[in-house]
């Protein structure tokens, strides 16, 4: 089972350049093209432990609709040029720390995790009809309130979107 | 060495550090919420890999629930920074601190 091993270590050394990438590059527009890498990636990562139905669903939904939001959102404020003001140097350094004592914790705690086999048996778990099967009986109720969820995001995003036609004063009759 | 859980462990905990490195580092509002859907999804990486050594549907499931979530977030958050720019023009997250004034 090399082969499993070799696209492993090529995914996650994308996956991990391209997040880098993400929160070092200057300009906006190339965090997100490398924030789709690193969701091709994971998703690569999902087809390779047989769950063929969330790799398509991330595709879709994260570097298909949620990535393109983003773009949009980046190209209609013009933030394109590379102006971000950028945090102090200390402040960057305070933040690269705090990050890494989060990894130092986490690794301490996981280190003696026991490693637990990939389960090289192909099952069918992660294909569409048996999710299919599980979420429409155990996790019914959840996947409609999630439909109510998504409504309200829905009303919620275009409620706080919307032009205000007419500024209104405030109450101290105090103008922005 | 075969690949085993530790891996993605490991993989999934250098994804959450960095898209945290990332929340801290910057100041762009859009950046930030881009670090968050990092962590969300270093966050799902190791939901599936568990499911898939333990060959339990569930975990995929609340993978697909995180998505939905993560969806609407998206949407609402990217609105009030839209709103946002539209008041003060910038998404610099140092501009939003008026409640401490």
């Amino acid at each position: 089972m090399a082969i499993y091993d070799i696209l492993f270590w090529v995914l996650s050394a994308i996956a991990v350049g391209c997040a880098l990438g993400v929160i070092l590059s200057r300009n906006p527009v190339n965090s997100v093209m490398f924030l789709i890498i690193t969701f091709f990636a994971i998703s690569g990562h999902y087809v390779l432990m047989n769950a063929q139905f969330l790799a398509i669903v991330n595709v879709i939904v994260y570097a298909g609709a949620i990535m393109v939001l983003f773009l949009f959102v980046i190209m209609l404020m013009n933030l394109n040029a590379d102006v971000e003001p950028q945090k102090g140097q200390l402040v960057q350094l305070a933040g690269v720390i705090s990050g890494g004592v989060f990894f130092l914790v986490i690794l301490a705690a996981i280190k003696s995790a026991k490693p637990e086999l990939m389960d090289k048996t192909s099952t069918n778990i992660g294909l569409i009809s048996d999710l299919g099967k599980v979420l429409f009986t155990k996790y019914v109720l959840p996947f409609e309130i999630s439909s109510v969820l998504f409504l309200s995001a829905m009303i919620g995003a275009v409620v706080i979107g919307k032009k205000e036609e007419t500024k209104p004063l405030t109450h101290n009759g105090e103008e922005e | 060495m075969p690949v085993n859980s530790t891996h993605y462990l490991f993989l999934s905990l250098l994804l959450f550090s960095i898209g945290i490195m990332g929340a801290l580092m910057r100041r762009n509002a859009i950046i930030i919420l881009m670090c968050i859907e990092l962590m969300l999804n270093a966050t799902n990486l190791l939901l599936v890999a568990f499911s898939k050594i333990y060959a339990d549907a569930d975990a995929q499931l609340f993978v697909f629930f995180i998505m939905v979530v993560a969806a609407a977030e998206v949407a609402v958050g990217l609105a009030i920074i839209v709103m946002m720019y539209r008041k003060v023009h910038s998404v610099d997250i140092n501009i939003l601190n008026r409640l401490k004034h």
